[in-house]
């Protein structure tokens, strides 16, 4: 099925491939703290999807609870949301994936939502390679609760209540390396450069993609001792490269010296073009990624960029092999097995 | 000596011990009294454990059709030392107890009021086989065999047992049947006139079947058209999926590609599990997990979900003994209340109520058909004894132009048509029912947000009071609606007229349904009302409002639904007097009317006098 946008109502707008403007693929204002990253990250969101030119209803915005987890009322208006219950969006997003495997799935989630309650439901959904978009705006506390510490702040950091977090913290992309994702990054709401194309490679990518996005809290936890707050975050920020994302119909020419450029291609054809900041970084190696994440955190340094990438895991619907067709699209014909065979099952009984 | 003497009515009891091959033998002897066109009614009473502890399988044989536990034991075959003594204690006097005379019995074994039928099993075994597994598992065929002697069951109706039961392993039917022979050949030996407990042969299992509930069940939603199973495993709810996955593999699989036309998921917990139903259900498929207590006590949250946002969802619950942990592998009715209100602030939900396998299949559909057009979770509440115990059922029926009914879902033309502006929960039929959109249905049109938090008619987040109310309102008709459509319940009229009533539900009927036969053997005339589902309907009111004294029977100590009666139908307590078993066991019909007579008595209840109906 493909649609044809009726009538474009600002012809001076630019509109995507698909005839379709910036303005489609807005959402609800805000209600979000002014200057709250999570907006920033929406925004990136929202930019992302009209660049890739995916029509809005084939994209299905999937959530939490939690600051974060309101944030898909406020991009994409035209598409589908489901912001569900506290931590359990995974399994939601899992459910809506088996019933309709041709939507692009965004699940927007919180580092409380995420790495607290919903850690369990994170583990297993990466585990079993959902085909989505995993994005964590991460702000190393619990926003809509007011500021409590959070699974992913750092130890020593402080949020404004002052008293240093005495946990250890739980890296999301390191645990999502492990348990086999094939795509992982870090980013910065703040860094739109960056995270624009990570998205896009993201939503590529075939399998599950999670994008830990750095996203201060500006209320709660934006303090001189918090190691989640802009200030701290631009002076620490290291990217592993620079990054193209190269959809599929565009041609490659520029040429770029080897050993630093590297070009990978993804499922749909679509390719990402890297320009690594280090030859140590090999993006095809857990190790390599988990070695270098760790190593720039010895240095109180934020190691952003795509970290891991393995464009050929088979994703949840390869691993049950289910029918290529949405199973929401079959009919009576091809589920109910009719009344003569009920009558063999039924002599089975006797 | 006495000796019990019966035709087609008797309950014979297997001592095991579990995992030593016991539970396909004694399978194999119930089928054969179902072949002899013989109600019988097996149940497997067996620990939470994997090997090594007692397991019993008590089959009750009754050609009035009386498929309730009946409780006494007549016939005794005790394989299980560990147990041996109790299992002698339990038999009827006049009763048989087959054993392994291998060794003597013990001196403490002093009845001289039953029957004793010793066969060496063991030294058959070891006369005849060489390897130990199969000492072990053919030590159980040749009681089969015995008992086909001593019971009178026509050895040819097990030969057909078990060349079915080995079909494309035909190299095990020849020493099965030859161990069936052993045993047989010994009893005919040594035992020739012991045995006045006999099976004759009848026509009452033509048109039935014998399956387990789960099993129904399973069907039930692979003809609905489900797609989408999320669980977790759980006794007794693990074979509900366990089924789906054999049939959907035999059934569902796409001819031109190989491919599945279903997923199941085995989720993280029940949590996951109920998240993937509503996330396929919000998106489309029709989508069910199954359970039992403490998982229905992790799905709460999200039941809450779906009963506010209003998405679809079949929750099957499979009760065991509670609470918590509890007796895993016993039965229990006791999550009627906690599935009924499940979740936090005003939610109910619907819930059914099986009694037999038929209704676990056909009641797996209907859970579809109104979870869909009703938008809100069907909770099924089958239970441990009707879900894993094979249940004489009648067949399964299915007819052709039955065909899915997705209730209020707007399709691509209806958006594109649609002249005024789309509400996801705006009313316009005064059903309570708003009309929903599945993502990916049109471009432009549809789209909303769902949340369990509050909304508007438009989906919209609100925190106006008015608009939660309009909303809370609402959920309220579409209950009003719902008490018309799910399955209204069934009347048992007695003989003669009535100011007594009783009202069961589930697994509680069929022995209520004797315990009321027996009642009016003494004249005590009962009318008896079968709940098939929350909401009651009007029907429900109707018949306690009609009777002078109601007793509603139930396995659960805190009577729940009396309370969920009480409670939805502003009933006077004292009206509704409990009838309460809950140790475990499946309730029987003489406690039934043990407890019919104690209160009556008690309580001088006179029951109207025959002359006055
Ligand atoms: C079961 C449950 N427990 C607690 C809450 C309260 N709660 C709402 S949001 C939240 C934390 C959100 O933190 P995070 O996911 O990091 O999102 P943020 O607001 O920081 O974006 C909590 C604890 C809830 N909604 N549900
Ligand atoms: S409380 Fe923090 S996370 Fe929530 S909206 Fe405000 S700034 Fe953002
Ligand atoms: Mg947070």
């Amino acid at each position: 099925m493909s649609f044809i946008r009726p009538n474009i109502r600002h012809p001076q707008l630019p509109v995507n491939d698909i005839g379709f403007t910036r303005a489609d693929y807005e959402g609800a204002l805000s209600t979000l703290c002014a200057g709250c990253g999570h907006d920033s990250i929406s925004a990136s969101i929202l930019q992302s999807c009209f660049e890739l030119s995916i029509e809005p209803h084939k994209i299905a915005k999937m959530s939490g609870i939690g600051c974060s987890s309101k944030t898909p009322a406020y991009f994409l208006g035209n598409s589908h949301g489901f912001n569900s219950v506290h931590g359990r969006m995974p399994s939601v997003a899992t459910g809506a994936n088996m019933a309709n495997r041709d939507l692009v799935y965004i699940g927007v989630s919180g580092d409380g939502d995420t790495a607290s309650i919903g850690m369990g439901q994170f583990a297993h959904v990466v585990r079993r390679n959902l085909n989505m978009v995993y994005i964590v705006m991460n702000n190393g506390c619990y926003g809509l609760t007011k500021g409590q510490d959070s699974a992913t702040a750092d130890k020593g950091s402080a949020s404004k209540k002052g008293v240093p977090n005495p946990y250890s913290s739980i890296d999301l992309c390191e645990t999502a390396i492990q348990l086999g994702a094939g795509f992982v990054a870090r980013s910065f709401s703040g860094d739109k450069e960056q995270l624009i194309p990570l998205i896009k490679a993201a939503v590529s990518h075939r399998g599950f993609a999670l994008i830990d996005v750095v996203s201060p809290c500006v209320t709660f936890n934006n303090t001189p001792k918090s190691t989640k707050s802009y200030d701290h975050v631009r002076e620490h920020m290291n990217a592993t490269g620079t990054f193209d994302f190269v959809p599929l119909k565009d041609e490659i020419t520029t040429q770029y010296e080897p050993g630093k450029t590297e070009e990978i291609t993804l499922h749909d054809g679509s390719a990402i073009r890297l320009h690594k900041a280090s030859e140590n970084l090999d993006f095809s190696s857990p190790r390599s990624a988990m070695n270098e994440i760790e190593k720039y955190k010895e240095k109180g340094e934020v190691l952003t960029g795509l970290l891991y990438l393995n464009p050929q895991t088979p994703d949840t619907h390869e691993l049950l092999g289910t029918t290529s067709k949405p199973l929401n699209s079959l009919s009576d014909k091809e589920l109910c097995p009719g009344s003569d065979v009920l009558k063999s099952i039924n002599s089975s009984f006797q | 000596m006495r000796k019990i003497e019966a035709v087609n009515d008797f309950v014979i009891k297997f001592a095991n011990i579990n995992g030593t091959g016991s539970a396909s033998a004694n399978n194999m002897f119930a089928k054969s009294i179902f072949r002899s066109g013989v109600p019988v009614s097996p149940k497997n009473i067996f620990p939470s454990n994997i090997q090594g502890l007692p397991t019993w399988f008590e089959v009750r044989i009754n050609d009035k059709g009386y498929m309730g536990r009946r409780g006494g034991v007549d016939f005794m075959v005790a394989t299980n030392g560990q147990t041996m003594k109790q299992d002698y204690d339990e038999v009827l006097p006049g009763g048989y107890f087959l054993y392994d005379n291998t060794k003597p019995l013990p001196p403490i074994y002093q009845r001289t009021d039953i029957n004793l039928i010793g066969i060496p099993l063991t030294d058959i075994c070891i006369k005849e086989y060489r390897d130990p597994r199969q000492r072990q598992l053919f030590k159980n065929i040749i009681y089969v065999g015995a008992l086909s002697y001593l019971l009178d069951i026509e050895f040819n109706v097990f030969q057909e047992l078990v060349q079915d039961q080995f079909k494309g392993k035909e190299k095990l039917i020849t020493p099965n049947i030859h161990a069936l022979e052993l045993g047989y050949r010994y009893a005919k030996e040594n035992y020739t006139e012991t045995c006045a407990i006999k099976v004759e042969k009848r026509d009452l299992t033509k048109g039935k079947i014998l399956v387990d509930g789960n099993t129904g069940s399973a069907l039930g939603a692979i003809y609905a058209g489900a797609t989408v199973a999320g669980w977790y495993p759980i006794t007794p709810s693990t074979s509900v999926v366990d089924a789906f996955e054999k049939y959907c593999k035999r059934l569902r699989i796409d001819p031109s590609s190989g491919m599945n036309n279903f997923a199941i998921i085995q989720a993280e917990d029940e949590l996951a599990a109920m998240g993937m139903v509503l996330g396929a259900s919000w998106n489309g498929a029709r989508a069910f997990t199954a359970t039992s207590g403490p998982g229905v006590s992790l799905m709460a949250e999200f039941l809450g979900l779906a009963y506010f946002a209003e998405i679809p969802g079949v929750l099957i619950d499979v009760q065991r003994t509670g609470p918590s942990t509890g007796m895993p592998t016993r039965t229990q009715q006791s999550d009627v209340l906690p599935a009924a209100y499940a979740s936090h602030g005003d939610t109910k939900h619907i819930c059914l109520y099986p009694a037999n396998p038929k209704d676990c299949f056909e009641m797996s559909h209907q859970a579809f058909e109104l979870t869909e057009y009703l938008q809100t979770p069907i909770i099924i509440l089958s239970d441990l004894d009707l879900g894993m115990n094979d249940n004489i059922s009648d067949e399964f029926e299915w007819h052709d132009d039955t065909l899915m009914n997705r209730g209020k879902v707007l399709s691509e033309d209806e958006l594109e048509n649609m002249s005024e502006r789309w509400g996801r929960y705006l009313d316009l039929d005064d059903e309570g029912i708003g009309y929903r959109t599945i993502p990916g249905t049109h471009p432009t049109k549809g789209s909303y947000f769902t949340r369990g938090s509050s909304h508007d008619e438009y989906a919209a987040y609100t925190e106006s009071s008015e608009a939660y109310v309009r909303s809370m309102k609402r959920l309220e008709k579409k209950w009003e609606t719902a008490k018309s459509m799910v399955p209204a319940p069934v009347g048992h009229k007695a003989k003669k007229k009535a100011n007594i009533g009783a009202i069961f539900y589930g697994t509680s009927t069929d022995a209520s349904l004797e315990a009321l036969d027996q009642a009016a053997n003494d004249d005590v005339h009962i009318n008896g009302l079968q709940i098939k589902a929350f909401p009651f309907n009007n029907d429900v009111k109707q018949f306690i409002d009609d009777h002078d004294y109601v007793f509603m029977i139930e396995q659960n100590r805190d009577g729940q639904m009396k309370s969920l009666l009480v409670n939805e139908l502003q009933i006077d307590p004292n009206k509704i007097v409990s009838i309460l078993n809950y140790d475990g066991m499946p309730i029987t019909a003489s406690f039934i009317v043990d407890q019919l007579n104690n209160v009556l008595d008690q309580a001088k209840v006179t029951p109207l006098q025959a002359e006055q109906g």
